[in-house]
């Protein structure tokens, strides 16, 4: 009996596999194996083996956050912390070169929260009318479609934003500029076209995982508050949509996570200059920052683009805890 | 009879109002997706010709054709799932099987739904750094799906997770009861039974690859040169149907661009067709 468990033991030690102490209260099915017959080599192996690829995403974590911080601290102690995050002139082949990402934090920032105002209430919306108010059939024809819509790779709404909304953008610029002297014409390539890009993009995410909360809402609820008298639609925003609460605020982060990471559908359709983020400005966001300069960039130049990323890596985990937060005190509050 | 009183069947304005809206925003994601997707495939079509699918851009002849980007995201499917399949499955046996809940599996479980949330460029960015300059790949495939293959592990361990959940206990405590052991049930019980999910994961997978560019471009590149050894083109730089799609765009050849994105949006609509089917199947079998 000793031998191979012995080996199994040295190989995970720190990790408390072996100890059969904490009995738990959902899945453990190593009563079903623990005590009795010896190990044999494929048993200990295979279990070493499962031991390795479940702590691969915490190894990927762990070296995607390593290589961050390396590559993207050293401009931010060159240029200086301070220099960077609060200077807005970002002029890196310049002859004096500034590295300010003021403006493109900002820009990120307010993109990303214009993009979830507009997107989340017809994403809830959306949501609700799957859940709640269409029927079977009906459902089942929308369904598909905002599956659809999650799966159209980001570069085709990119295409979509620069042949369509760019140019509505620039006939509404001409409009509201007519007189103007010192508007510069960006050709309808700005921040509201961006902004409008990611709103459509975070829809499938606010949908599905809002959906999936509103149907997990008992129905208990929802018969009591009718018996009590109320209407469908005040049964809907009193009672089952405060129940999904969690759930729906799970959504928007996520929809903020994928809102501030978005690259490739917003490089061309933002106009990619850096300026202060109002709506009809060419402006650059994190990550359109880094796809456009990576290519030439060399030097200090390139380390302050590991910068930036640093900087959206630091934004990204910090809306991750959040969620985990969330979905924690979620199952507390549920049970 | 009292004015608040549901009995008389007054209908409020607030009410439909509200409702409206409901049918107003449902209206619109689906119109969304339907002008998208007709609006594509008018500007596409035109694009699409044997010659389109079938050659190799030449910018000296002045032609243009994709089959060195569809070989390139062939080889980029394939490479990905296979480094990221078994790893994928293992650790999802491993949180459902062998871990006691515990530190372990919320760190596991915290990391995993880290990996899902970090965006595509970040990816980029790590994988050009690590695989790219300290494990010296440079810009090529192998490089391109390493990094990718970091990125779809999240989607194969939730998923397959979830399926091996959905196993039944009774499953287990059958075939251990006969003597089985832990490997052997998992292999020949647990795993077989858990297919269709693991199967949706590696096509939820390939959905994201497809679908990925901002990874991919500082990754494997941008070359569309059709590959001289099937081995030695891992090795190469390879663009996928979407980094060309981004290289025409931004060199204005709109007709073209949208040649791709008709393509990229078939694959896309045959990938959702066919985790439908899995999943039904699935839950007929039950």
């Amino acid at each position: 009996m000793a031998d191979f468990s012995a080996i199994a033991g040295s190989l995970t030690k720190g990790f408390p596999l072996e100890k059969h102490k904490a009995k738990s209260e959902n899945r453990d099915f190593s009563i079903f194996t623990k005590g009795g017959g010896r190990k044999s080599f494929s048993e200990v192996f295979m279990k070493w083996v499962f031991t390795v690829c479940g702590l691969s995403a915490v190894a990927a974590v762990g070296a995607i956050t390593l290589y961050v911080i390396i590559s993207g601290a050293p401009a931010a102690f060159k240029i200086g912390l301070k220099d960077m995050l609060f200077n807005t002139v970002w002029a890196p082949s310049a002859a004096e070169p500034s590295y300010g990402i003021a403006y493109i934090i900002l820009t990120s920032v307010l993109g990303t929260a214009a993009a979830v105002i507009l997107g989340v209430p017809i994403g809830l919306l959306t949501a609700v009318f799957l859940s709640e108010v269409a029927g079977k059939k009906t459902a089942a024809a929308v369904k598909p479609a905002v599956e659809l819509l999650a799966g159209i790779p980001s570069i085709v709404y990119g295409l979509l934003g620069l042949l369509i909304i760019n140019p509505l953008m620039y006939k509404l610029e001409l409009l509201i500029f007519a007189n103007s002297a010192t508007h510069r014409f960006t050709g309808g390539a700005n921040m509201l076209a961006a902004i409008i890009v990611l709103a459509i993009m975070i829809l499938p995410t606010v949908i599905n995982v809002s959906e999936t909360s509103l149907r997990a809402v008992p129905n208990d609820l929802r018969a009591a508050s009718l018996a009590l008298g109320a209407t469908k639609v005040q049964t809907i925003f009193k009672v089952t949509i405060p129940a999904a609460k969690t759930g729906i605020i799970t959504a928007i982060v996520l929809g903020v996570g994928r809102a501030v990471g978005e690259a490739m559908a917003i490089i061309l359709v933002s106009g990619n200059s850096v300026n202060a983020p109002l709506p009809f400005n060419s402006v650059r966001f994190l990550t359109t920052g880094i796809v456009s300069e990576m290519s030439y960039s060399s030097g200090l130049h390139r380390q302050a683009l590991f910068t930036i990323g640093l900087v959206l890596f630091a934004f990204i985990m910090i809306i991750n805890i959040v969620i985990n937060k969330i979905i924690k005190g979620g199952g507390e509050n549920g049970k | 009879m009292e004015n608040n009183s549901i009995m008389n069947g007054k209908k409020r304005i607030k009410d439909t109002i509200l409702l409206c809206l409901i049918y107003i925003s449902a209206l619109f994601a689906v119109g969304l997706l339907a002008g998208i997707v007709i609006y594509v495939f008018i500007r596409g079509i035109g694009a699409i010709s044997p010659a389109f699918l079938t050659t190799v851009q030449s910018p000296s002849r002045g032609t243009f054709g994709i089959l060195g980007n569809i070989v390139n995201t062939l080889y980029i499917i394939v490479v990905t799932l296979i480094i990221a399949t078994p790893i994928g499955i293992g650790a999802a046996v491993y949180l459902t099987e062998y871990a006691k809940p515990g530190k372990i599996v919320s760190l596991i479980e915290f990391t995993t739904q880290t990996l899902s949330g970090i965006p595509s460029i970040i990816y980029g960015l790590f994988g050009m750094v690590f695989f790219g300059t300290v494990i010296h790949l440079g810009f090529s495939i192998l490089c391109g799906c390493l990094t990718l293959a970091v990125m779809v592990l999240p989607i194969i361990i939730s998923t397959t997770q979830s399926a091996l959940k959905t196993v039944p206990l009774s499953y287990r405590t059958g075939a251990l009861g006969i003597g089985a052991t832990k490997w052997y049930m998992i292999r020949t019980v647990i795993l077989p039974s858990a297919m269709p999910g693991i199967v949706t994961s590696v096509i939820l997978s390939i959905g994201r690859i497809v679908g990925e560019s901002a990874a991919l471009l500082f990754t494997a590149g941008s070359a569309y040169i059709l590959p001289k050894s099937l081995f030695g083109h891992i090795f190469n730089a390879g663009g996928s149907l979407t980094i060309q799609m981004y290289l025409s765009m931004s060199k204005a050849d709109y007709t073209n661009a949208f040649g791709i994105a008709l393509v990229l949006i078939c694959i896309v609509l045959l990938i959702n067709f066919l985790t439908k089917v899995i999943t039904q199947k699935g839950t007929q079998k039950r």
